[in-house]
């Protein structure tokens, strides 16, 4: 192995991948088999942390960044005047081994430029995935990303593999993609997402009967889009997202503000600001809808196209929805506790618990650690000291902004604030 | 009234073996303290304890029967935090325990059971951090070497996970704070103390003690850990909240 050669190439592929947000190494149960090497079980770990924040748990990596495509929005466009490289299969299965035997990484996430065509490319892509697997012994996590196009027959390999597959939508509307993406079309994507989605379930079915059907992408499949791009709003997006995770079984949609990287007139100009407090928002409303159970359209909808910026999409709906509240934080359910600006799933969690011994007042919500400054306007409990007497939705949101600015010029961080 | 302090070892097992000296002699006024951090007193009685497997295993038993294995793992986590006078958090709640019907371990509207909860989240964070920020260098003999100094004693909460992950090759994780480590020899994971050679550097990668390529993977790695910023989305609060600077002395990634 030449590290002066796997150096650069390594600068160079990484750089190239750094756009895509998956990140993920959870949702896998893969076991370390046969004193192998490596383990995917349970929570994925965050390693590191990049500069600008971002969590680091796998090499995230282009096998190349030769393109035979030219879409506006990536850095490996074929107009592109950028330097190439290219990986050769055994140069990423050393380094996986290498960087995972140090606990930098929990495992590979790999992706790659369209060389030749589709399923050239991701043959290769799956060469990596089963050398790994079958002459290294490799229990770790492997992210492949399907690659539009790709056979039937490679997908269904894929699979057998790696631990999750995904395929980038990028851009969120059949419009915007035609537009700034005129290589591919939507079909392209939809097509081995089905694929995989059939197979996911006919293995798991199989499972259910002999016990020795292999692993199907244990960790499902998710999508990327971008943001601010191609100038849909957050109700299109949404509606997208939604759409995939319904019909697709999808494990994420990851939303990637649109960091601009060219001068093409179709896109925001370099030098616009990476719209990260919007892709924080879109990060919350995809919990809402995933652990929270609001219905997508309760958060936007026909009306209410635009997620707030000032406050988060909880707080938002429930001033909306003022007629609601107040809570009884003594007898209500968990899905209407979880309802409450200022009501994390652990307090809910906690209080749930807790009022089976007694009945809970502020000074038992402050020290669960509810944070009272917003849910204080939105419950009651045993107390007759109510905070909240017929305010209007105006006047709560100017309250719970004037003491909680230093949060939200936090929340400029892309990484999920938790938030109430 | 008197008040007596009873000097533990610092194991767990010694522990409970003071939690059981205080049920056995009704002892009201009580201070339990590590044998490394006597704090002299002048109006109590000191008295040894020497840690008794039986003892301990007497009042393990009974929480058994009292708290699921959440409430036990509170309790073990707590422990591990060495936090100045845990001890003393530990018996009040075990007191509230064994005085209980109910089991109290998720009233978190209990002082006690809050502030041990508290105590653990913190534990179980290191813990976390462990598994995530230990770095391994390969050695000349082809073992996985690792240095770290955890705020808390989290190694005994790690071993599993490593051993686990790392079932084909012989690693040590070494605790420099408390001097001592663990060894995995391909077969079990072994409690270890070593002596370090004067000259060795716990932040360097020297030749004499390390492989040949070792370097070189870790220069790569400090090449992916760049390559990966996005410069226009620079954010280093966000950066060191997640990565706190006590941890980047043995981080191959944030070497010069
Ligand atoms: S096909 Fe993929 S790699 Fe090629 S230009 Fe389009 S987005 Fe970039």
């Amino acid at each position: 192995m030449s590290f002066e050669r796997i150096k650069e190439k390594l600068n160079i592929l990484a750089d190239a991948a750094k756009y895509d947000v998956s990140c993920s190494s959870s949702g896998s149960n893969r076991t370390n088999k046969n004193k192998g090497l490596g383990d995917a079980t349970g929570m994925g770990i965050c390693h590191t942390y990049t500069e600008d924040g971002r969590c680091v748990s796998l090499l995230k990596i282009l096998l190349t960044n030769h393109c035979i495509f030219d879409c506006a929005y990536c850095v490996t466009r074929k107009s592109n005047d950028i330097k190439r490289a290219a990986f050769k299969v055994q140069e990423v299965v050393d380094l996986t081994i290498n960087f995972y035997r140090r606990n930098y990484i929990e495992g590979l996430f790999l992706s790659s430029g369209i060389f030749k065509n589709a399923d050239y490319t991701m043959e290769r892509l799956v060469s990596v995935a089963k050398k790994l697997r079958l002459e290294e012994n490799f229990n770790g996590y492997i992210h492949l990303k399907s690659i539009p196009g790709a056979s039937d027959e490679l997908m269904r390999e894929a699979g057998l593999y790696a631990d999750r597959l995904s395929v980038n939508i990028e851009i969120p509307t059949r419009e915007g993609l035609k537009r700034l993406a005129p290589d591919k079309n939507r079909e392209d994507f939809i097509k081995p997402m089905k694929k995989v989605k059939n197979e996911i379930i006919q293995y798991k079915a199989e499972k259910k009967i002999i016990k020795s059907t292999p692993k199907y992408a244990p960790a499902g499949q998710s999508t990327q889009m971008i943001i601010g791009a191609s100038g849909e709003n957050d109700y299109q997006i949404m509606t997208a997202s939604n759409f995939f995770y319904k019909k697709f079984n999808l494990k994420r949609v990851y939303y990637s503000g649109y960091v601009p990287i060219s001068y093409d007139s179709r896109l925001p100009q370099i030098g616009s600001e990476v719209p990260m407090l919007r892709e924080n928002r879109l990060y919350q409303t995809d919990w809402l809808m995933r652990f929270y159970g609001f219905h997508v359209h309760e958060i936007v909808n026909e009306t209410h196209q635009h997620l707030d910026l000032d406050i988060d999409p909880k707080l938002s709906w429930a001033l909306r929805n003022i007629h609601e509240f107040p809570v009884d934080v003594n007898r209500a359910d968990n899905g209407m506790l979880a309802r409450v600006p200022g009501l994390g799933m652990t307090s809910v969690y906690k209080i749930l618990h807790a009022r089976k011994f007694r009945q809970l007042n502020w000074e038992h919500l402050k020290r669960l650690g509810v944070a009272l400054n917003r849910a204080k306007y939105f419950i009651i409990c045993n107390s007759n000291d109510f905070e909240r007497r017929d305010l209007e939705p105006e006047k709560i949101k100017g309250f719970i902004l004037q003491n909680s600015k230093s949060k939200f010029r936090q929340a400029t961080s892309n990484q999920l604030n938790l938030f109430g | 009234m008197m008040q007596k302090v009873l000097v533990y070892d610092g194991s767990f097992e010694g522990f409970l073996s003071a939690v059981f000296k205080v049920y056995e002699e009704k002892i009201e006024h009580v201070d339990i303290q590590r044998e490394t951090s006597v704090q002299p007193s002048f109006f109590g009685n000191t008295e040894e304890i020497i840690s008794n497997k039986k003892h301990a295993d007497r009042v393990w038993n009974g929480l058994k029967k009292k708290l699921t294995s959440y409430g036990r793992n509170q309790l073990y986590y707590a422990f591990l935090s060495e936090m100045n006078s845990v001890e003393n958090v530990l018996l009040d709640y075990i007191r509230q325990v064994f005085a209980s019907s109910d089991t109290i371990e998720k009233d978190f509207s209990n002082l006690t059971v809050l502030k041990v909860s508290k105590i653990t989240r913190s534990v179980g964070r290191e813990k976390h951090r462990m598994e995530a920020f230990v770095r391994f260098k390969l050695t000349k003999d082809g073992l996985y070497f690792s240095n770290v100094e955890p705020d808390f004693n989290v190694l005994p909460l790690i071993a599993k996970h490593f051993k686990s992950r790392y079932a084909d090759q012989k690693w040590v994780i070494y605790d420099i704070k408390r001097n001592y480590g663990l060894h995995y020899n391909l077969d079990t994971v072994e409690t270890i103390v070593m002596d370090f050679p004067k000259e060795f550097d716990f932040t360097k990668t020297s030749g004499d003690f390390f492989a040949e390529e070792e370097l070189a993977f870790q220069e790569l790695w400090q090449n992916y850990f760049k390559s990966t910023n996005i410069e226009s989305r620079k954010n280093m609060l966000l950066h060191v909240r997640h990565v706190p600077k006590r941890y980047w002395r043995y981080l191959s990634e944030k070497q010069p």
